[in-house]
C-alpha cells in the first residue's frame, strides 16, 4: 500500500514532465502474470472454439480477453501502448469490418492550449454541436453532446440563466448566445475526485480519460461545476459510415457503455497542428482555439486584447476558456 | 483465532454456525424463504441492469447518483451506529448494554455489506472493479475522498466482524475471551465508527460544484442522524430477537437505547433546522436545490411529498419517543421507531442525493424517480442484508445464550 502510494506520487511527478515518454518504471510481476495468463487463456479459448461464436469471432474474444487485464495508460511502455492499440485496431477489423487508425501523440513541449469564445459573434447556429458530435464519435442513441449552447436574454451573464433547449430560427432579436463544453481546468476538481487516476490533466493542459480504466462510478460527474462530463447510460452507438476513423486513445476512439467521456478540445486534431471540429466548423468566428504559450496566437491577442471573464471564477478551478465581448 | 483439540474447534465451530443456520421453526424456514425470495429479486434486477448498461434506471446526466447512492448514504450511519452499543458497554462497562453489544456489531456487519453492495451496483463497469484494488490497481489516494470511503468502509468491516467472531468463539469453547486481544480493536473501531460517517459526508462537503452538499454541517449532521437511525434499527432487531427467540432482552436495555435515540434525534432536528433557516432566511442563488426539495421548481416537485413527509414523521416520530406517553409499551415504541427510520431515511437518502445534483451546474431541472429495476435491486440489497444478520446473529445468541447458562450473567 504505501509502496503503492509512493509509486504514484512519483509517476504523477514524471507525467507532468511530460506524459507521452514511456514510463522507465518496472514492471510488475502482477502485471507480467495477468498478461501472460490473459495471452494463455486467449489462446486456449481460441483453440477450444474455431469459428463465430456468441462473442464474435474467437480472435476478437481472445483480444477482448487481454485487453481486459491492461494496465493504466500512464503506466504502459511504448511498446504496451502499441500492442493495445494494435489489438483494439484488429477487433475493430474483425467486430466491425473497418480500417481504424488509433493515435497515441503526445503532448509537445510549450504548448498550453487555450479557449476563447466570442459572445458577441456566435448566433446559435449549433454547427460547433453537430462538428462535435460527428468528429468525436458521440452516442446518437442518447444524443449526448460535449458543447451546449445557450440563449441568454440581456442582461444576463450566467448560462444556468439562459435557455439551452431553445428550436427556432437564429439569432433570435433582443437575445444573445453562450457555448459551454469541458473548460479544462487548471485545478480540476474531477481530477482529485477520481478513485482510480483514470482522469488527469496531461502537460498540454488538456484533461483527459483512460476510457479503459474508468470503472464508471461517476463521482467526477457530481465534481465537475461546469457539467462537462458525460456517462455511457448505454453502448454507444454511431450509423456505419458516419464513424470518424482518425482516432486518438485519450480522444474520439469509440466508447463502450458504463464509463465517462468528455471534451478533449480534439486531442487527436490538436496534437497534429489542426484546430478543434467546433472552431472549424463555427460560421461566425466566435470560437478561438489555440496555445497560450505563443505570444503571437490569436488566443493570446484575444487575452491581451479584450475583456475576458470567466465562468464561475470562485470556485478557483481555473477554467483555460474564456468568454469576451467585442 | 486459536485453534485447540478439544471438541470444540474451528472445524465444528464452522458446522455447528451451518447446523443453527439452517435448523429452525417452520415461522423460522418461512421467513428464509422469503429472504431468499428478495434476494433472488434483487439478481434478476441485475441481470437485467447488466444486460441493458445503467439505461435501465432512471438516473441520467443531470441526476448522475440515485436511488443506490442514497441508501448506500443511509446504511452508512446505520453501521457507525454499532458504536452506540460498543462505547457504553466496553468503555463505561455497562452491563446491560453489554448483552446486546454484539446484536449492534451484527447490524453494523449487515449493514455494511449492504452499502458495498449499493455501490457495486451503482458502478457502470463492475466487471473492472480490480482497477481500485491498491497493488494490482490504482487507487487515487488521499486525494480522492471515494478512495478514503472504500479503505474505512472495508476497514470497519474487518473490525466488526473480527472482534465479534473472536468473542463468540472463546464463548462457544466456553473460555472468557482475553482482553488485551481484543480491547485495543475495541478503541480503534469506535474512533473508525465516526470516521466512516465522517469520511462519507466528506465525499459530498468536498465538492464546491453543488452547494447544497457543500456544507460544513454535513459532517456532525450525519452523526446525528445516524445515531438516531441506527439504534432505532438496532431496538427494532432487539424486539425481534425478544419475541422470536429465548434470548430475553430487559426493557431497561430498550429505555437505554431510547434516550440515546431522542438525544440524537434532537440535536439532528436542531441541525435540520438550521441548514433551513440558511437555505430560506435570505435564499441565493444557491438555494435552488433547498427550493426544488421543499417546493419543487419550474413543474418538478417529485420530491416534494417525501420531503415533507419525512420531516413531519421525523418530528413525531421523535416527539413520542421523548415524551413517552406510554412507558415501555413495545406496541407504541416500534411505531415511534419505524416513523423515526423512515423519516430519516428518506430525507437522509434521496431527499439528499437528488437536491445536490438539481438544477444542474448549467441551471436544468429535471424529475427524478428510481425505475423498476433500480427498486428490484435494491429490495435484493435490503434482502441480502436481513440474510447476513440473521446468519450471524442466530448462532451467535445461542453460543451467547449457553455460554450464560454456563457461567452465570455477565460480569
Amino acid at each position: 500500500m504505501a509502496q503503492n502510494i509512493f509509486r504514484s506520487v512519483k509517476i504523477d511527478k514524471e507525467d507532468l514532465m511530460d506524459s507521452d515518454k514511456p514510463k522507465k518504471i518496472n514492471r510488475r510481476a502482477f502485471i507480467k502474470g495477468a498478461a501472460s495468463t490473459a495471452i494463455a487463456g486467449g489462446a486456449a479459448v481460441t483453440a477450444g472454439c474455431k469459428g463465430k461464436g456468441l462473442l464474435g469471432s474467437s480472435e476478437a474474444f481472445a483480444l477482448e480477453f487481454q485487453e481486459y487485464f491492461k494496465t493504466h495508460y500512464r503506466l504502459m511502455t511504448q511498446i504496451e501502448r502499441e500492442k493495445t492499440v494494435s489489438r483494439l485496431e484488429r477487433i475493430a477489423r474483425l467486430k466491425q469490418d473497418m480500417d481504424i487508425k488509433i493515435d497515441t501523440t503526445g503532448p509537445s513541449e510549450k504548448v498550453l492550449y487555450g479557449y476563447a469564445f466570442n459572445v458577441t459573434r456566435c448566433e446559435g447556429y449549433m454547427e460547433c454541436v453537430q462538428a462535435c458530435v460527428k468528429e468525436n464519435n458521440l452516442d446518437r442513441k442518447s444524443n449526448t453532446q460535449y458543447i451546449r449552447i445557450f440563449e441568454m436574454e440581456h442582461g444576463q451573464m450566467s448560462p444556468d440563466q439562459g435557455d439551452g433547449k431553445y428550436f427556432h430560427m437564429v439569432p433570435k432579436e433582443g437575445h444573445f448566445y453562450m457555448g459551454v463544453q469541458c473548460f479544462q481546468c487548471d485545478n480540476p476538481p474531477c481530477v482529485k475526485a477520481c478513485p482510480t487516476k483514470a482522469t488527469w490533466k496531461e502537460p498540454d493542459g488538456i484533461v483527459v480519460v483512460d476510457y479503459d480504466w474508468c470503472i464508471g462510478c461517476r463521482y467526477c460527474m457530481a465534481a465537475c461545476p461546469y457539467w462537462g462530463r458525460r456517462f455511457n447510460w448505454n453502448q454507444p452507438q454511431i450509423p456505419r459510415e458516419e464513424i470518424t476513423r482518425k482516432q486518438h486513445y485519450l480522444g474520439n476512439r469509440q466508447r463502450v457503455r458504463g464509463m465517462v467521456e468528455k471534451c478533449t478540445f480534439c486531442i487527436q486534431r490538436t496534437r497534429k497542428g489542426k484546430l478543434t471540429a467546433c472552431a472549424e466548423a463555427c460560421p461566425t468566428g466566435a470560437r478561438v482555439f489555440g496555445n497560450l504559450l505563443d505570444p503571437d496566437s490569436e488566443i493570446r491577442f484575444v487575452l491581451e486584447n479584450k475583456k475576458v471573464y470567466r465562468l464561475k471564477e470562485d470556485l478557483g478551478t481555473e477554467p483555460k476558456f474564456w468568454y469576451f465581448i467585442d | 483465532m486459536k485453534k485447540e483439540t478439544t471438541l470444540k474447534n474451528g472445524v465444528s465451530f464452522i458446522k455447528d454456525i451451518l447446523l443453527w443456520n439452517l435448523s429452525g421453526s417452520i415461522g423460522y424456514q418461512i421467513y428464509l424463504c422469503i429472504l431468499i425470495c428478495l434476494m433472488l429479486t434483487g439478481v434478476y434486477g441485475y441481470v437485467v441492469q447488466f444486460k441493458l448498461g445503467l439505461s435501465a434506471t432512471n438516473m441520467s446526466n443531470i441526476v448522475s447518483w440515485g436511488f443506490y447512492i442514497s441508501n448506500f448514504t443511509f446504511l452508512v450511519g446505520v453501521a457507525a451506529a454499532a458504536v452506540m452499543l460498543i462505547l457504553p458497554s466496553y468503555i463505561f462497562n455497562d452491563k446491560d448494554l453489554h448483552k446486546v453489544v454484539i446484536i449492534g456489531e451484527v447490524v453494523a456487519v449487515g449493514s455494511l455489506v449492504m452499502c458495498m453492495t449499493f455501490v457495486f451496483v451503482d458502478l457502470g463497469r463492475p466487471l473492472q472493479f480490480w482497477h481500485l484494488v491498491p497493488g494490482i490497481g490504482q487507487l487515487n489516494f488521499p486525494s480522492s475522498l471515494l478512495a478514503w470511503d472504500i479503505l474505512v468502509l472495508n476497514g470497519y468491516l474487518a473490525l466488526n466482524a473480527l472482534i465479534p467472531a473472536y468473542i463468540v468463539f472463546c464463548h462457544y469453547q466456553g473460555k472468557e475471551p482475553v482482553g488485551k486481544y481484543y480491547k485495543p480493536f475495541i478503541f480503534i473501531s469506535i474512533g473508525w465508527a465516526v470516521a466512516i460517517h465522517m469520511v462519507t459526508a466528506f465525499l459530498y462537503q468536498g465538492l464546491p460544484a453543488r452547494p447544497f452538499w457543500n456544507n460544513p454541517l454535513m459532517g456532525p449532521r450525519f452523526l446525528a442522524s445516524a445515531f438516531a437511525a441506527g439504534p432505532a434499527i438496532i431496538s427494532l432487531v432487539l424486539h425481534v430477537v425478544n419475541s422470536a427467540t429465548d434470548y430475553k432482552i430487559d426493557n431497561k436495555i430498550f429505555n437505554k437505547l431510547r434516550i440515546i435515540i431522542v438525544s440524537a434525534a434532537v440535536i439532528n432536528l436542531l441541525m435540520l433546522f438550521s441548514e433551513i433557516f440558511k437555505e430560506f432566511y435570505f435564499p441565493t442563488h444557491h438555494s435552488q436545490s433547498a427550493m426544488y426539495l421543499f417546493f419543487g421548481l419550474e413543474g418538478h416537485n417529485s420530491l416534494v411529498p417525501w420531503i415533507w413527509t419525512a420531516i413531519s414523521i421525523n418530528v413525531l416520530g421523535t416527539l413520542m419517543l421523548a415524551f413517552n406517553p406510554f412507558r415501555e409499551r413495545q406496541v407504541f415504541l416500534m411505531p415511534a421507531l419505524v416513523l423515526l427510520i423512515v423519516g430519516i431515511w428518506i430525507e437522509k437518502g434521496i431527499g439528499l442525493i437528488v437536491p445536490g445534483l438539481v438544477p444542474s451546474p448549467m441551471g436544468e431541472i429535471i424529475s427524478y424517480s428510481p425505475s423498476h429495476v433500480e427498486l428490484f435491486i435494491t429490495i435484493g440489497v435490503l434482502g441480502l442484508g436481513m440474510f447476513v444478520v440473521t446468519m450471524l446473529l442466530k448462532p451467535a445468541l445461542i453460543i451467547e445464550k449457553r455460554y450464560e447458562d454456563m457461567v452465570g450473567p455477565h460480569q
